[in-house]
This record gives structure tokens, C-alpha cells and sequence, in this order.
């Protein structure tokens, strides 16, 4: 069975998905990515969207779970390349994917990533260590 | 003039406007092309009647030919009026033009019968070229307005293209300026022009002008939401600018909120928070 590759980079996790995606597949990585996320003590997970053509509720659920799961694991996720058409059936779909971080490119999506990190130190490093 | 007792036309009209009228409705309810969906028995009567009423008021005065001329005033006027309701009413071209032909069929009749020494072979060889030329006319009314249509819409298209520009106003910023009402057509293709620049220019801020949009009532609000979410799924954040003092009043008392959405007074004022937001200032130059 055809597997999505997860590559380790720093505290990084980068996914790029380049088939096309059915929900096997979606369910499959979303076990994987939290997998690695725990095993890696990964601080961010960065997907890559930039060759996914067709979307639908599904792919768009499982973009927004990777991204509540992750942050409850402790790393922040952030979905970059999106294709016009894409956004536009996400939006037309009804789903705003608001708690979804976006950046327009794999650039744009790590520098978007650190600063979420160091935000997320400097509010933990504030709240001082746990009892 | 002394023809109007000659005028087979005329007499006829005058002499049997009534055997004219049912004839008339009777071939336009039996007509394949007859649109009771859009228009009632009841109505096509009175039409019809008028329209006989008038034609003998016109054909009166002796003249059948021309009907530019002064007689036929009223006739003329009639049809305008006919003509823009059964546009209205959704009405083809053609349909509307069969309305008038189909009166031919009782209007011959009539004449056929005043005079029976007409040959009847003769009479429906004529018929039938009569009928044969109408159709072709018809058809070829159908198919140029058909190409016209698709002149109009192709137009309609650009013309909405180029009222939605987008414009880049700094590195990492576009504007779109948006003048006249959003509908669901017009922010398709707001909505495509803008994704596509954000692409193209790798912009990280869109700020959306609605300074030109003379109302903002739910629909437009939920238009203009649909476009800043699909620009945030592209990574691009949104500012709403150019909200004019009477459009805040009216959005708030029909309940309308831009939540989670960066809404700005003037487009100044958005461009300095999208500096702001960039990490950039404009300074002053020291004078010298």
C-alpha cells in the first residue's frame, strides 16, 4: 500500500503529499504524522499541499484533526501551497479551517512555523515550570 | 380615399372581427409554439382582440401597405408595449413574432371565403410558400439573436474581469479595489483574480476596498467572507478597508460582524497596519 513520507528536519516534521488523496490514505497518515510527532518530539509539522488537485470534506476534516492533534502533542501545524481551486471548494464546501495555520509556500510555512514555536516558548517559559 | 370600399382587407376586418378572433385564438392554442406556462387563454384574448380592433381602425383609412405611416400610430404602439411585456414575461423572439404571423391563417381564410372564385390549388400552393418563407425568416431571427446573446455575454465577462482589478501596491501587498455590488458571480471571479495574484506575487496581505460598494447587506457580507477565508487558505491574511460610516451602521443594526476578520475605516489606514504587519514603516526624510 502506497505510504505518504514523513521527513524529519531539526524539530520539524515536513509532509508533502503528492498523490492524490483518499481516505485511507488521509487516516493512515494522520496515524503515522502523531506517531513521528511523539517519537521525534517534533515542534512543528509543516504539509504540503501543493500537488493535491481535488479536495473534499474529508481531506479538509483531516487537515483541521492534524492540526488539533498536533498541538495537543506539542507541535504547531501549518498546511502551505494550497491551489486556488482548492481554497476556493474548501470555502464553497462551507469549512473555513480556522484553526488551521496557511502559508503560501514551504518558505513562507517554516518561517510562519518558527515564530509560532518561539511564541509558544515565550508563553510557556512565562507560565514558569509546572508543579 | 375612395379604396376603402374596395379593400378586401379592410372589409374583412370591419365585417368579421369576431370569426377573426376565434379563428386566431383557436390556431394559437393548438400551436406547438403557444407558452401557457408564461401567459393565460384569458390574456392572449384580449390581446388579440385589441390588436384586430386596432388593425380595422388602421386599415380604414385605405392604407394596408405601409405601416409606418400615421394610421398606424396606435398599431405600432401596441406592439411595443406587446413586445417589451412578452420580454419580460420570458418570451422567445420568435415566439413573440409568432403572434403576429399567426394571424395570416385567419386573416386568408376570410379573404379566401369572400371570394370563391379563387382556385383552391392556386390558393394553397400560396399558402404554403407563404407559410415555407416565415419559418425560414424565423429561424434566421432565432439564430442572429442567439449569436448576439453570446456577443452580450462575452462582454458581461470582461467587463467583469476588468471590474475587478487587483493591484499590487508593494511587495507583499495586493489591493483590491471593489466597485459596484458583490453578487455570487462577481466573487467567483473576485475571488479567482485575487487567489491567482496572491500565487503570482507571493503576497502576504490582500487588502479588500469596499469603499465602491454602495451597500453591504448579509449576502455581500457572507461574499466577502467566503473571499477572505479562501485568501487565508492560501496564507494570505485580509483587511477590509474603505467601510464607510453609514455601511458600519447599517452592518451592526442587520447583525452583519466581520469576526476574526481585520476591518479598517480607509485604505490608508489599512496600508499602515499592513505595513505594520510586515515588519516596514515610511519615514520622512530629514530636509536638508
Amino acid at each position: 500500500m502506497e505510504k505518504i513520507p514523513i521527513l524529519k528536519l531539526g524539530d520539524l516534521l515536513l509532509v508533502s503529499i503528492q498523490v492524490d488523496m483518499h481516505d485511507r490514505l488521509a487516516l493512515a497518515l494522520q496515524d503515522d504524522l502523531t506517531g513521528q510527532v511523539v517519537k521525534h518530539k517534533a515542534r512543528g509539522v509543516l504539509i504540503d499541499i501543493s500537488a493535491l488537485e481535488i479536495v473534499d470534506s474529508f481531506i479538509g476534516r483531516m487537515l483541521s484533526n492534524i492540526a488539533a492533534m498536533t498541538r495537543t502533542l506539542g507541535a504547531e501545524t501549518v498546511v502551505v501551497g494550497m491551489r486556488p481551486a482548492v481554497a476556493i471548494t474548501i470555502v464553497e464546501l462551507g469549512m473555513a479551517l480556522n484553526d488551521v495555520h496557511t502559508a503560501l509556500n514551504v518558505e513562507k510555512g517554516i518561517a510562519l512555523l518558527e515564530s509560532l514555536i518561539r511564541e509558544r516558548e515565550a508563553v510557556e517559559a512565562h507560565e514558569g515550570p509546572q508543579p | 380615399m375612395t379604396s376603402e370600399q374596395a379593400n378586401p382587407i379592410a372589409q374583412v376586418l370591419r365585417e368579421h372581427p369576431q370569426d377573426l378572433l376565434e379563428q386566431w385564438i383557436q390556431v394559437q392554442m393548438d400551436a406547438p409554439w403557444v407558452r401557457l406556462d408564461l401567459i393565460g387563454e384569458a390574456e392572449i384574448r384580449a390581446q388579440s382582440a385589441e390588436l384586430i380592433e386596432l388593425l380595422g381602425a388602421a386599415c380604414q383609412s385605405g392604407n394596408v401597405s405601409d405601416i409606418q405611416a400615421d394610421e398606424w400610430g396606435r398599431v405600432r404602439d401596441f406592439l411595443r408595449e406587446l413586445s417589451r411585456s412578452r420580454a419580460t414575461l420570458g418570451f422567445s423572439p420568435t415566439e413573440t413574432a409568432q403572434f403576429v404571423l399567426s394571424f395570416k391563417m385567419p386573416l386568408i381564410n376570410m379573404l379566401r371565403q369572400a371570394s370563391p372564385s379563387l382556385d383552391m390549388q392556386v390558393w394553397q400552393t400560396m399558402w404554403q410558400a407563404s407559410v415555407l418563407v416565415d419559418d425560414l425568416a424565423l429561424y434566421l431571427l432565432d439564430v442572429y439573436m442567439t449569436s448576439r446573446e453570446q456577443v452580450i455575454k462575452r462582454q458581461q465577462m470582461e467587463l467583469m474581469e476588468l471590474s475587478t482589478p487587483v493591484v499590487q501596491v508593494w511587495e507583499g501587498i495586493l489591493v483590491l479595489p471593489i466597485i459596484g455590488t458583490l453578487d455570487t458571480a462577481r466573487t467567483q471571479v473576485v475571488m479567482e483574480n485575487l487567489l491567482q495574484a496572491i500565487v503570482e506575487t507571493a503576497s502576504d496581505i490582500a487588502i479588500i476596498d469596499i469603499t465602491g460598494v454602495p451597500m453591504v447587506d448579509t449576502s455581500v457580507a457572507q461574499h466577502l467572507i467566503k473571499t477572505v477565508t479562501a485568501a487565508r487558505l492560501m496564507g494570505a491574511r485580509c483587511i477590509v478597508s474603505g467601510i464607510r460610516p453609514q455601511i458600519a451602521q447599517t452592518m451592526v443594526n442587520l447583525g452583519v460582524t466581520f469576526a476574526d476578520i481585520t476591518t479598517r475605516a480607509s485604505l490608508a489606514d489599512a496600508l499602515a497596519y499592513a505595513f505594520a504587519q510586515l515588519n516596514m514603516r515610511v519615514t520622512r526624510n530629514e530636509s536638508s
